[in-house]
């Protein structure tokens, strides 16, 4: 399909359409004062109207003064839980011997106002689960759900104070991985296809030739990419990071990080994860259970009833070296795409960029 | 095979530890056929004196007495599980520990002396060896499951110590603290309880105990930043876990005054930040 435009109204024939051939809908709503994803059968649910604030350790949403859709940029949910489950059952084992896989086909889902960089996440985490050059394994729950993902793109014409997915080559424009995209304007959206379940979709919309439509879209896009503040200078970035180990910066963090995990957590691209086998009441079987997991926890540094990273220093350079250094080694990209949650969504306002430049700025310094 | 022996004993507490397991009804009768529930004052009226494969412990210790009861109890256990945020730490009535137990005696009691409490009141641990600790005001059902089924397995419970943070997140929970500055003890408190507040839009109180990795006193300082005093963190921190030493401890240096600037630090540029 060629670029289109769809009037504003076409929104919630979207979602029918979707609900209509078996998709359960998630959309942008808004929850305690932010949004998340949550299932919406109207375009009504969806933040119209609000733009979020974000700041280091500061999130707030306030009237954006026009009726756009999809002006609140993100919130602390990027694509990650729909692919790679926050917690589930891998399989039962029974004290008869019977073993039970906890696989079953994932219900069809799809997602709208996915942004650039949860998708460029997405692609970061497919290395870790997907069989291919980086691993040697398909994880079959994390592939199922994948599978069965429809990604409704939305391409970012606003961004917010902590967004730099410029710097990292990960939008604001959604360039592939997604089935529809759209672009905001006043009056309603550019729509492009991405696949072939995107064109099903797309064919059953009551759409127009884009005209002028999508220049217009391309600027918002380019404006939005050139409004972003942060970036982080990628230049030998390994090096710097694994040269400077002992550098006073990773003390003075240690001051501000409370290990709570909650970067990690938003992060689209950390996958770790622990199982744990949970028994029955009855004693006669148990589960086999995976959680996300994170770097923070004491238990994730801990090896024969050592912790090998007991002090909050350790832990802060474990996730940073890690995310931004050895995600190159491991999967021949970085494992930050910019989305800028980890610098909102941390309590203490912990700004990864500003860290990584506090050491470039004075290399080679050693913690007295 | 011989079930194994199983006791519940009650030390200084509301009780509410040993209703979360009678509460669980239906998997109690479950449990009631896998082992020999040996002694259980609240549950059953046997009092088989031991000893006994694995005994549940739950409050403070906080009189005399108590200190006899528990040694005895370790004695004739081959495991012994304390439950609860007493026994691990001293409990909410640990709060007496930072007073003076003569004012309380001669203040409240009009016959203090058929008082016969210690000065202070205090772990478990601190007067015996504990195979486990499940934590909680009260402790969670789940995790009382989990420990109980995993011990008659025959394997080692092992309850994370990270922060409420991580589970609050799984559930997709939106952040209190940092999207409407409520002071959470989230960050510093240790997880188990699922997340409870949080799920209902409130801070964490810090109920479950310190994590085993946190930060307190930079939660202390971004409590500063959301407009508590030092004297507001000392009463975050003094509360049903007063007396495990990381809360304890940070509670005093508080009352020293704050621990630093208040975070987080105002927006300003920096590199990392186009000018
Ligand atoms: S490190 Fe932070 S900014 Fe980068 S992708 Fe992860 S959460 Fe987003
Ligand atoms: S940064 Fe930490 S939590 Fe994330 S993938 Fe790396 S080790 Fe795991
Ligand atoms: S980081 Fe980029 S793609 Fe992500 S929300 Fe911000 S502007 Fe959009
Ligand atoms: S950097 Fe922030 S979010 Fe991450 S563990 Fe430290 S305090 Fe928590
Ligand atoms: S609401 Fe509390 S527990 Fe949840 S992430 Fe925020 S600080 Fe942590």
């Amino acid at each position: 399909m060629d670029t289109a435009f769809m009037p504003k109204e076409g929104l919630d024939d979207l979602i029918r359409q979707l609900a209509d051939s078996g998709y359960r809908v998630f959309g942008p709503t808004v929850r305690a004062g932010a949004v998340v994803f949550d299932r919406v059968d109207s375009a009504a649910q969806l933040p119209v109207g609000l733009a979020s604030v974000q700041e280091p350790g500061r999130y707030r949403l306030e009237e954006s003064g026009n009726r756009r859709f999809f002006d609140f940029v993100n919130g602390h949910e990027s694509l990650k839980r729909f692919t790679f489950a926050s917690q589930e059952k891998l399989w039962s084992f029974s004290a008869d011997g019977t073993f039970q896989s906890g696989l079953s086909e994932s219900p069809r889902t799809a997602v709208i106002g996915a942004r650039a960089c949860d998708i460029a996440g997405m692609k970061v985490q497919d290395r870790t689960f997907l069989k291919g050059k980086h691993s040697p394994h398909t994880d079959p729950y994390y592939a199922d759900r994948r599978r069965n993902l429809f990604v409704v793109a939305v391409n970012c014409t606003v961004c917010v104070s902590t967004c730099f997915c410029a710097s990292q080559n990960a939008g604001p424009m959604a360039e592939d991985g997604f089935d529809i995209s759209l672009t905001e304007l006043e009056d309603g959206f550019v729509v492009e296809t991405g696949s072939a379940a995107g064109e099903a979709i797309a064919a059953k919309l009551d759409l127009i030739p884009p005209k002028g439509a999508r220049e217009r879209a391309e600027e918002s896009i380019k404006a939005c990419a050139q409004a972003q503040v942060r970036y982080i200078d990628n230049d030998g970035i390994y090096e710097l990071l694994f040269n400077n180990l002992e550098h006073p910066r990773w003390d003075d963090v240690a001051e501000r990080c409370l290990s709570c995990a909650n970067c990690v957590m938003v992060c689209p691209t950390c996958f770790c994860h622990r199982e744990v086998e949970v028994p029955s009441m009855d004693g006669t079987g148990s589960d086999h259970v995976r959680q996300w997991d994170a770097c923070f926890t004491l238990e994730h540094g801990s090896t024969h009833g050592r912790h090998l990273r007991p002090e909050v220093r350790q832990r802060y350079r474990q996730w940073l070296t890690h995310k931004v250094g050895a995600w190159w080694e491991q999967f021949e990209t970085s494992g930050c795409v910019g989305c800028g949650r980890c610098i909102t969504w941390c309590p203490t306002g912990i700004d990864l960029t500003e860290e990584i430049a506090a050491i470039r700025d004075q290399p080679g310094e050693k913690a007295s | 095979m011989e079930k194994p022996k199983i006791s519940v004993h009650k030390f200084s507490s509301c009780d509410g530890c040993q209703v979360q397991i009678l509460s669980l009804e239906e998997e109690l009768l479950q449990l009631a056929d896998r082992v020999d529930i040996a002694f259980f004052a609240e549950a059953t009226s046997r009092m088989n004196p031991g000893p006994y494969d694995v005994s549940f412990v739950e409050g403070s210790v906080s009189t005399p007495h108590e200190i006899e009861r528990i040694q005895h109890v370790r004695d004739i256990s081959k495991v012994v599980v304390s439950i609860g945020a007493c026994g691990q730490s001293g409990g909410l009535q640990a709060l007496r520990n930072w007073g003076d137990l003569t004012y309380y005696l001669n203040d409240f009691y009009t016959e203090p002396e058929h008082i016969d409490a210690l000065p202070q009141s205090t772990a478990f641990h601190d007067h015996i060896d504990v195979d486990w600790e499940v934590p909680g005001c009260p402790p969670d059902q789940g995790q009382l499951k989990y420990v109980i089924n995993s011990l008659l397995s025959g394997a080692k419970p092992n309850l994370p110590s990270e922060a409420v943070c991580l589970q609050c997140k799984r559930d997709g929970n939106v952040c209190v603290l940092v999207s409407q500055e409520q002071p959470c003890m989230g960050p510093i408190t240790r997880t188990g309880c699922g997340a409870l507040c949080p799920h209902q839009e409130r801070d964490c109180y810090g109920c479950f105990g310190p994590q085993g990795g946190g930060n307190i006193d930079a939660l202390g300082r971004r409590f500063n930043g959301a407009g508590l005093t030092p004297t507001d963190v000392v009463s975050r921190l003094r509360l049903i876990y007063s007396w495990a030493e990381p809360f304890r401890e940070a509670s005093r240096r508080w009352e020293q005054g704050a621990q630093g600037a208040p975070l987080p630090p105002q927006p300003h540029k920096h590199g990392g930040m186009r000018s």
